[in-house]
């Protein structure tokens, strides 16, 4: 007994010793990306924390593009020309559509900052994306997967939000058609689109979108927003089209009253 | 069923609708068989045969294998198929103790690999060529050989060497004694021109394998060395001296390409590329050792390495970089290098089309609107259509190439779409606008190009928005399939 317990005790300092030199969470963040949307960003402290790992899951196969645009979008609204990696598997073409970078320029987005990376299968991406984590100058660097990704472990999401931290650089994983798991990432989010705001002659409107925050390390999770992007300001904001509905001030409790609402308006 | 070892060997070919033999080995061709020959002949002849299918394309590829492997003696190799070398020795044979000692070591080489050589040496490429494919009466000295060739040699048409034949001119010699318009006027000016090139007359000039690089280095081992890791520290020395080079030129260098020679004649090359010119030894060995780990077969010495060479095929102007200060300016210069060496270094293990930028292309065409170039090609950035103020995107955020097909229900035939189902769920329209036409490029092919495409941007009940559109109007289709080609954001 007595002789276990010095080890132990060692490896008890270790860990003290390690959690007090910092581990991800213990360090102030370097900065933020923030939305433009006042309440959103303010309810976050600033916004998606520089130097972390953040989680975007599509609510549904189907909104894979609404997450993929709002990660992309968050990043590519920072000042700058710092360029945007983003690290698919070659078939995600193929499943989800290619990425069309007229598209983005006409959300207000600059393609020239995108880099973008294609690897033959998932353990590939993940030991590239550690290579791009580490890098620091990026905007981002996006990292988008198909199903659940087992080769994402506990240990492989610390790994990368370790290089994170380190060179400063934010990570977004993009889960499309996964169940969101346990991580290490410092807000895990669901991303939907949302019903956007009629033009004239019933045309759809500006891009919508419908966030939940399933979990956030710095506080309380389950809050709901509703963004619209406004490609002109380059910012989020809130749905201009109905005051009931600019949700950041008071965060709607469920899915379902969203869609009604959004029905209503339509 | 294993075949008694000493059985003629054949390679065998569908030629005019029979199988015939393409070649054959010694011991084949000591049972009477030839190429040409149909098999079932040869079978009936020979006994016993093995016969191996014909493959044109690995005969290609191993003769490529061994010019590489021929790069050792000089860097100007041509291949001429399907089974030839041509190597350029000039100023190169002193290497090996003269011409005698480099063919010797040739010989050896290529024996060790089973390869049979038969070998010239000629004043031009042409000459050495048609003196090693042409058997010759032996003759005091290399012109002498010349005239004695047959008129074969020139590989003029069937019937031009049976004519001159017939005419009694059997050699090189007996042409060259004759006036050159004679046998322009009767055989065509490529046969005088050939005849002018074997005789030294005009230039033969070689169309070699690689260009010769501006820049390299190498070494040569007295000995052969055995492990990977000691080839790479001098693949590491090769750097620096290259390196030392550019610096002295004002060049660096965008791609960089190392050859193992192995002592048993082959040899591999390794290459890298940067998407910018680079002086920097350290980058460039980061680069290599990156594209060494990613290789499906890795490096093998076999019996040893007995040479390295190190390349620089491509320089660009680099001008002369000073230790900078610290402070805004540098670290962001600092962070600006890093990124590009983060994709060349993604692209030196993914492959160079895999790490890739955006640029516009100047087309209406949705899905040729942008091109997809190797980020280390360093494109230019080009401007992209602006957004209009106060509209929603036109363009989704993701795009299927090709479309995918769906089924639509629409109030009128050529109506908006009302109802559609896309991969196996149905989609009820809230929302839309439209159509946008898109019309094909009718300036650029015969059919005028193919359909005219009308567009619809479509919301549906739960605010998902897609890129619809309806191949063909009603006058130039009778009933138009409709398509799925993007989703917006």
């Amino acid at each position: 007994m007595r002789e276990s317990s010095h080890p132990l005790a060692g490896l008890r300092q270790r860990v003290a010793r390690i959690a007090a030199s910092g581990g991800p969470e213990s360090r102030q963040s370097a900065g933020w990306l923030a939305s433009g949307h006042a309440p959103f960003d303010a309810a976050l402290g600033g916004g998606l924390a520089v130097g972390r790992t953040h989680e975007f899951f599509a609510a549904d196969a189907l909104d894979a593009t609404s997450a993929a645009a709002f990660a992309a979008l968050i990043a590519l609204r920072t000042p700058g020309k710092a360029p945007l990696i983003w690290l698919r598997t070659s078939d995600a073409g193929k499943r989800g559509g290619h990425i069309h970078a007229p598209g983005i320029a006409e959300l207000g987005g600059d393609p020239d900052r995108l880099l973008l990376v294609e690897t033959a299968d998932p353990k590939m991406l993940l030991a590239c994306a550690n290579d791009a984590i580490r890098c620091a100058g990026s905007a981002a660097v996006i990292v988008e997967s198909w199903g659940q990704f087992p080769l994402l472990d506990l240990t492989a999401g610390r790994r990368l939000t370790l290089g994170a931290r380190d060179a400063g650089t934010t990570l977004l994983m993009l889960r499309l058609a996964a169940a969101p798991a346990p991580s290490v990432a410092e807000t895990r989010w669901s991303i939907a689109a949302a019903p956007s705001r009629a033009l004239e002659a019933n045309a759809p409107g500006a891009p919508a979108f419908d966030l939940e925050l399933l979990r956030w390390r710095g506080g309380p999770a389950g809050t709901r927003w509703r963004l619209d992007w406004n490609h002109d300001e380059k910012c989020f904001g809130p749905d201009a089209g109905d005051a009931a509905l600019s949700g950041a001030l008071l965060p709607l409790p469920a899915r379902r009253a969203v869609a009604s609402h959004g029905a209503a308006a339509a | 069923m294993p075949l008694p070892p000493e059985a003629p060997l054949v390679f065998a070919e569908k030629q005019r609708g029979a199988m015939r033999l393409a070649s054959v080995d010694p011991a084949a061709l000591a049972a009477g068989l030839r190429p040409g020959m149909p098999l079932a002949d040869a079978r009936a002849q020979a006994g016993e045969l093995a016969v191996v299918p014909h493959d044109p394309v690995l005969d290609q590829q191993w003769l490529d294998r061994l010019a590489q492997g021929c790069a050792r003696y000089t860097p100007l190799v041509a291949l001429d198929a399907p089974d030839g070398l041509i190597l350029d020795i000039a100023g190169a044979a002193h290497l090996f103790a003269g011409e005698a000692g480099l063919v010797a070591d040739v010989e050896m080489r290529l024996s060790r690999l089973g390869m049979t050589l038969r070998h010239a040496l000629g004043p031009t490429a042409d000459a050495a060529r048609a003196l090693a494919r042409y058997p010759a009466r032996p003759a005091p000295d290399e012109a002498g050989a010349i005239r004695r060739l047959p008129v074969a040699a020139l590989e003029l048409e069937a019937e031009a060497t049976t004519a001159l034949v017939r005419a009694g001119l059997k050699t090189i010699g007996d042409l060259a004694s004759r006036p050159m318009a004679n046998l322009a006027a009767r055989f065509g000016a490529d046969a005088a021109m050939a005849l002018r090139r074997i005789l030294g007359d005009a230039p033969s000039p070689l169309d070699p394998r690689v260009a010769t690089p501006p820049v390299a280095a190498e070494r040569r081992f007295a000995e052969p060395i055995g492990s990977s890791a000691h080839a790479t520290r001098i693949l590491a020395e090769l750097a620096g001296e290259t390196i030392a080079e550019l610096a002295e030129r004002g060049k660096g260098g965008r791609h960089f390409r190392a050859t193992f020679f192995r002592c048993d004649g082959l040899a591999r090359t390794i290459a890298i590329e940067t998407g910018h010119p680079t002086r920097d030894a350290d980058l460039v060995m980061r680069l290599f050792a990156e594209r060494m780990d990613s290789l499906a077969d890795p490096l093998d010495p076999g019996f040893g390495f007995d040479m390295i060479r190190l390349a620089v095929p491509r320089l660009e102007t680099l001008g002369a970089s000073q230790l900078k200060l610290e402070g805004g300016a540098a670290r962001a210069a600092n962070e600006g290098a890093a990124m590009d060496e983060l994709a060349d270094r993604l692209a030196t293990r993914l492959g160079r089309h895999r790490v890739r930028r955006f640029r516009p292309a100047d087309t209406h065409i949705p899905e040729q609107a942008q091109l997809e170039l190797p980020a280390i090609d360093a494109p230019e950035p080009l401007p992209w259509q602006a957004p209009e103020p106060g509209e929603p995107p036109t363009r989704p955020f993701h795009l299927f190439d090709p479309p995918q097909p769906i089924e639509v229900i629409a109030e009128v035939p050529d109506g908006p779409p009302q109802r559609f189902r896309w991969r196996r769920a149905f989609h009820a329209v809230r929302r839309y606008e439209g159509p946008e036409r898109i019309a094909a490029e009718w300036w650029r092919r015969r059919d005028n190009g193919g359909l005219t495409r009308d567009y619809y941007r479509v919301e549906d009940a739960q605010g998902r928005r897609f890129w619809l559109f309806r191949h063909g109007l009603y006058d130039e289709k009778p009933d138009p399939r409709w398509y799925i080609h993007g989703v917006f954001a």
